[in-house]
């Protein structure tokens, strides 16, 4: 089937099976290989990308269920290594990464967690990370550098934030 | 003021974090580009003989290009041969070759018998990667069930062998060691005090959030392997002697890798099949397993078992330790027996204990064989000393730090030999534990404790230590490699043998030149991981890198000073001896005269078109002891049996820190996983040999929300084996962390009469601990 | 790790996808945020041939006051229940609850229809819906039927609903008093399938994971209704039960936990202002 999405801020479009995950979508035919496919079972949240401004895993969805949506991946969250988001800024700062595989994930799960709540506490940054995995830092600095981004002001850095809010979380659904 | 011990920020992260790091899977080089992909089929069974294989239903599906099963395997050379010291029949010793071949041997597609869910037992090749799936189910292949050796117990019972023509299922043994050599127990003879206690360290999953990928391609007589390992240049020659090629035929690049843990150590058996698969069609082949394989297909690590016994004084000092280990290596002994003996090496831990015996036997069983995973081997030792030490301080009811503190090996005593026979280089153990007491307020957290018990409290307190000393750089003879190039435009280029999978060579080889030659970090490129521009190495693993890599950087930096000063001295038209490196300007001058200086740039061009270049191969290493203590506090719920970590409080001593950022860093990550085995990891198996935890929604990989934020201590006791002082961080974490956990459960609930809980400290198994031991934790 | 091949279709409207899923018949199932069925898919344990993706039928989304109810519909997320401010005042078991299933993520995707529909009583919100005397709200080729939650889940992954039938909306009558609730998840990690659950709506109280479907605990509401103390009814928390046994707990342990934690939301429920 014909797919075709926005993904940071550019169209992409192609021809795929139906049974195209959104993970391979955006991996394979957007090129974007930030996010990362570490199981099999929704619980690792590697894939982690933005769909109309909130965190969802790229591996649970189908590229069709994405089709007409808005997404970002780590890639669309600046324009390169030398302007970097507050969350990347923070991650670096506090050595949050080290292998690097699940931080893209995380960063922008980490993103989304900020549009919904700008000042959490580190009990609830830990909670919100809970579909996260990373075996390399034990979370510790990882909770640091969101903990750092949110006092850094990241919430109204982030691209989710005009999205988020536009999602209004009680009263009548939003429109198909 | 030179850089090293400050705190730098890491140069691979801008890539990281905006573009993501390029893993096997992302790899996008031109050979590649008309790749297929390759799906495994599987063996479903633990244990079985494999009569048959039709692959004729899925070679009609659809973008399948071949279907390989052995039959197809007769392009390569025969199987090694079987070791001098007769392994065949006999159990390898010590000096077993690792693996073990002859009648151990592993093959690489299965022959005609499986020994584990999830052995390779055919290779499909796709055009693209949904494909895969899809054919491979409809690989037909027929099994003969055998009696399934499903555990240790199983295996030692004997009554089904996993190879035909050897005695028994024991792979490898060492009898008694130390000096208790005697080995009848006699050493406990002058003891009041004697504690005996069976004890499991169970299988763990590495669980690499990458899992293992290999991407290869065949072409002009050249094979080129890109591979998730933590060894290049070992991976190609293990390639070289499974295919039968020369090494120079072959090249090895490690892209970023994801995480390895001890379980991407060199290209294990499924990555040597996708790489023949390349040469055997001609056709380039990518290979990026996914978790569900991995949780089977990537090895295991620990799964030992343990009987210790422990004797002393009333008055709390040991006497002597005995240590037993049965040591269950999986489907194929494929680390001989180098895993228990680094166990037993290390029995006794940081104490001066007179009167040790130490002995294992490894056993093949129809599973997952077992490898390295962080620790490899001296988890176990810790864990199992620190549980003995917590149970013989029961005993005489004597505080478990007291009873540490009077057993630590003082620190007038260094170098330190042990009776199980390692060597301490230096050590400050009775500090550390000091250390780690007081910053967490250990009386007031038995003030409280002892509170909650007065009350009757739910949530009862435990406060568990472990003080443990582990050996890193075990193969130090082997060295690592340097070479370091200073360009005509004054930027230097270092390439390393390490192989950094997240531990941040790159920044810290960056900040060696820096701190030896001036020449700035940003102007510092690290190469690693490729065997075209790094033939030479031995890798990343047992906490070797800095203290053998790093080491070896620094003295190619001190080789190029060196050079330079000739060349200075030449250029400048002045004597060696007159000559000064500014090495905070990064130039070279006359003494005392900045007017004169001149840049690495001039230097460097007028050495020649080549520049300067210096390259070390560091052997005069030795194995280094690094140490440390750590304390968990736990929450235990008693009524449900939930444990909960709240405080983690540690002196991890690795020697001089360089990069205090990267060592915290692997003393989180340590800590993590060290806490993990103790609360929540364990791999499971059915009495048939099926896993029952295999995906990662059953095996409990502990996640942000169990953990508290760790409190780390500083403490520095250089070793005197290596120019920098340096010993290795990256394991002592997970070391240290396991049994201060475990410990701290346990402790938790002494009042209760709970002597001792086998890990992992689940809810269940904790609650049963509190009903066995007959107090009323319980119901309501 | 890659769903079986299958036709994608995507529903317009209600009247649509009812007609997609005729079409389809048995082997045709419903898409809503996939994230019950596609872990399943992709590990091949289902192999639908035909998917009918529901997740853009906006008039499924609600969060609305009824006379003498709550209509929730079903497409709502996870994470818009738990944000309402309507169920944060009306209904505050339903929004809590939501707000425990899975993750962030999880909850921005799943939806409170697909929870339901796939009637796995290890989840949290059929357990709930028991605990809400929740009326389930199903269209069909046949028309729209009203089925109790009582009847609504029948076996594990077997709910009440037909082929072709769709989940639309969640009607829960007002509680009597909204604030005595209580929500007891016991799990090994946050993330975890609840090990043994108990919601508490006044004096409802249902079970989650102690059976092949969500339970209500009836002995202990009929001990409460005879007067028993919270502490001395919950200790018929297992009294009925058929509880599984797996990895996480053995038999006896589960029935523990369930006195336990039945133990503890009663207290907690009455404890509430």
């Amino acid at each position: 089937m014909k797919i075709s999405m926005t993904v940071n801020g550019s169209e992409i479009g192609g021809e795929v099976p139906d049974r195209t995950l959104l993970v391979h979508f955006l991996r394979e035919v957007a090129g974007l290989t930030a996010a990362n496919v570490g199981c099999d079972t929704s619980s690792c949240g590697a894939c982690t990308v933005l769909l109309d401004g909130r965190s969802v895993k790229s591996c649970t969805l189908l590229a069709a269920q994405a089709d007409g949506r808005d997404v970002v991946t780590v890639e669309g969250l600046t324009s390169g290594p030398d302007d970097l988001h507050p969350m990347q800024r923070a991650f670096r700062a506090e050595h949050a990464l080290q292998c690097g595989f699940c931080t893209p994930g995380m960063v922008m799960a980490a993103v989304s967690l900020l549009a919904e709540n700008p000042s959490p506490t580190e009990e609830e940054v830990r909670t919100a990370l809970e579909g996260n995995l990373c075996r390399c830092t034990g979370y510790h600095n990882i909770v640091r550098a969101v903990l750092a981004a949110a006092r850094d002001g990241a919430a109204s850095a982030s691209p989710a934030a005009g999205q988020a809010a536009a999602a209004s979380p009680a009263g009548p659904g939003r429109p198909a | 003021m030179s850089i090293l011990g400050t705190r730098v920020v890491r140069t691979e992260d801008p890539r990281l974090l905006t573009a993501g790091g390029t893993y096997v899977d992302d790899v996008r080089a031109p050979e590649l580009a008309a790749a297929v992909r390759a799906t495994f089929v599987r063996s479903p069974i633990a244990h079985a003989m494999v009569t048959g294989i039709d692959v004729s239903a899925a070679l009609g599906a659809e973008g399948v290009v071949a279907v390989l099963t052995v039959a197809d395997m007769d392009d390569l050379g025969p199987p090694p041969p079987p070791p001098e010291d007769g392994g065949d029949d006999e159990p390898g010793g010590e000096a077993a070759p690792v693996p073990l071949g002859g009648l151990w041997a592993e093959p690489l597609l299965a022959v005609d018998r499986v020994r584990f869910v999830g052995e390779p037992v055919a290779i499909v090749l796709t055009d693209d990667r949904y494909q895969g799936e899809d054919a491979a189910e409809l690989v037909s292949v027929d099994y003969e069930p055998l009696p399934p050796v499903a555990n240790a117990e199983t295996a030692l019972a004997g009554e089904t062998l996993l190879f035909p023509g050897t005695k028994s299922n024991i792979a490898a043994m060492a009898g008694v060691t130390g000096n208790g050599s005697a080995g009848d127990g006699s050493i406990f003879d002058g003891c009041d005090v004697v504690v005996e206690q069976a004890i499991g360290n169970q299988r763990l999953a590495p669980v690499p959030m990458e899992g293992r990928a290999v991407a290869a391609a065949w072409a002009d007589g050249k094979l080129t392997v890109w591979v998730s390992t933590q060894n290049a240049q070992i991976s190609r020659f293990i390639l070289a002697g499974a295919l039968g090629l020369d090494p120079d035929a072959i090249r090895v690049i490690a892209p970023d890798v994801g995480g390895g843990f001890g379980a991407k150590i060199g290209i294990d058996r499924d990555g040597l099949i996708v790489a023949w698969a390349a040469k055997h069609t001609g056709r380039p082949v990518r290979w990026a397993e996914t978790r569900s394989e991995n949780m089977t297909g990537m090895t295991h690590g620990r799964a030992q078992r343990h009987v210790i016994k422990i004797g002393g004084t009333r008055d709390g000092r040991i006497l002597a330790y005995a240590l037993d280990v049965v040591q269950d290596t999986g489907a194929f002994p494929r680390m001989g027996g180098f895993l228990p003996s680094l166990t037993n090496l290390m029995a006794t831990g940081p104490y001066a204990i007179g009167q040790v015996q130490a002995s294992y036997r490894v056993v093949v069983t129809n599973t997952t064989p077992i490898s390295a995973y962080r620790g490899a081997g001296r988890p176990e030792a810790t864990a199992a000393v620190e549980r003995a030490v917590d149970l013989f301080a029961a005993e005489t009811g004597l505080d478990p730090g007291e009873v540490r503190r009077i057993n630590l090996v003082p620190i007038d005593q260094f170098p330190y030999s042990t009776p199980s026979g390692a060597t301490y280089d230096t050590g400050d153990y009775v500090t550390a534990l000091d250390k780690v007491l007081a910053g967490a307020g250990y009386a007031e957290l038995r003030a409280e404790q002892a509170r909650r018990r007065e009350r009757g409290d739910v949530l009862q307190l435990g406060i568990g230590l472990a003080s443990y000393v582990e050996i890193t750089a075990a193969d130090a003879a082997g060295g690592e490699t340097a070479r370091l190039v200073v360009h005509g435009d004054g930027t230097a280029t270092v390439y390393t043998g390490s192989s950094a999978h997240g531990q941040g060579h790159h920044t810290v080889w960056a900040m060696l030149v820096e701190s030896e030659l001036g020449i700035p970090m940003a102007d510092v490129t690290v190469i690693h991981g490729d065997t075209d521009l790094i033939p030479a190495g031995v890798g990343t693993y047992a906490s070797r890198s800095l203290q053998l890599g790093g080491v070896a950087v620094q003295k190619a930096a001190v080789d190029v000073k060196d050079q330079a000063r000739l060349v200075a001295a030449d250029l400048m038209e002045a004597s060696e001896a007159d000559l000064e490196l500014d090495t905070e300007r990064g130039v070279w001058q006359v003494r005392g005269d900045p007017a004169t200086s001149r840049t690495w740039a001039e230097i460097a061009g007028h050495a020649g078109a080549e520049g300067l270049t210096a390259a070390t191969n560091f052997t005069e290493g030795q194995p280094t002891f690094p140490f440390g203590t750590h304390l968990a506090v736990a929450e235990v719920d008693t009524e449900t049996g939930k444990a909960r970590l709240i405080r983690h409080v540690t002196v991890d001593d690795a020697g001089t820190v360089v990069s205090p950022v990267l060592a915290e860093g692997q003393r989180h990550g340590g800590i993590a996983q060290g806490v993990a085995q103790a609360l929540l990891e364990e791999m499971v198996y059915d009495a048939d040999g099926n896993p029952v935890t295999a995906t990662l929604v059953d095996y409990a990989i502990i996640t942000a929300a169990e953990l508290p934020s760790f409190e780390l201590l500083a403490s520095e006791t250089p070793t005197t084996v290596n120019p920098l002082g340096v010993k290795g961080i990256g394991e002592a974490g997970t070391i240290g962390a396991t049994p201060a956990t475990q410990n701290a459960v346990i402790d938790a609930l002494g009042h209760l009469g709970v002597r001792h809980i086998d890990m992992p400290l689940t809810p269940n198994r904790v609650w049963a601990a509190i009903n066995a031991a007959g107090e009323n934790g319980g119901s309501r | 790790m890659i769903p079986a091949p299958f036709t994608y279709r995507r529903a317009g409207s209600v009247d649509e996808a009812l007609g997609l899923a005729a079409e389809g018949g048995e082997d045709a199932k419903f898409l809503a945020g996939g994230h019950s069925l596609l872990p399943l898919m992709k590990l091949r344990l289902a192999v639908p041939e035909t998917l009918i993706d529901i997740g853009r039928l906006g008039e499924l989304r609600y969060v609305r006051s009824g006379d003498g109810h709550i209509a929730v519909g079903a497409l709502s997320t996870h994470s818009d229940l738990a944000t309402s401010g309507l169920l944060a005042r009306e209904l505050p078991l339903l929004a809590h609850a939501a707000g425990q299933v899975g993750d962030p993520q999880v909850r921005h995707c799943g939806t409170i229809g697909g929870s339901l529909a796939h009637a796995d009583s290890a989840a949290d919100l059929p357990a709930v819906a028991l605990a809400l005397d929740a009326v389930l709200v199903a269209r069909g080729p046949s028309g729209t039927r009203e089925i109790a939650a009582g009847d609504f889940f029948q076996g594990l992954f077997e709910s009440a609903l037909q082929p072709g039938e769709l989940l639309t909306e969640i009607r829960v009558p007002r509680p009597q008093a909204p604030a005595r609730w209580a929500f007891q998840k016991f799990t090994k990690r946050a993330i975890d399938w609840a090990i043994v659950g108990v919601a508490v709506q006044g004096s409802n109280v249902a079970l989650v994971n102690m059976g092949q479907t969500p339970v209500r605990a009836s002995a202990v509401e009929q001990a409460l209704a005879a007067g028993a103390a919270p502490g001395d009814a919950a200790a018929h928390a297992a009294d009925q039960t058929s509880p599984p046994e797996d990895l996480n707990a053995d038999r006896p342990y589960r029935e523990h936990l369930a006195r336990v934690l039945v133990a503890r939301a009663l207290e907690e429920s009455a404890a509430r202002p």
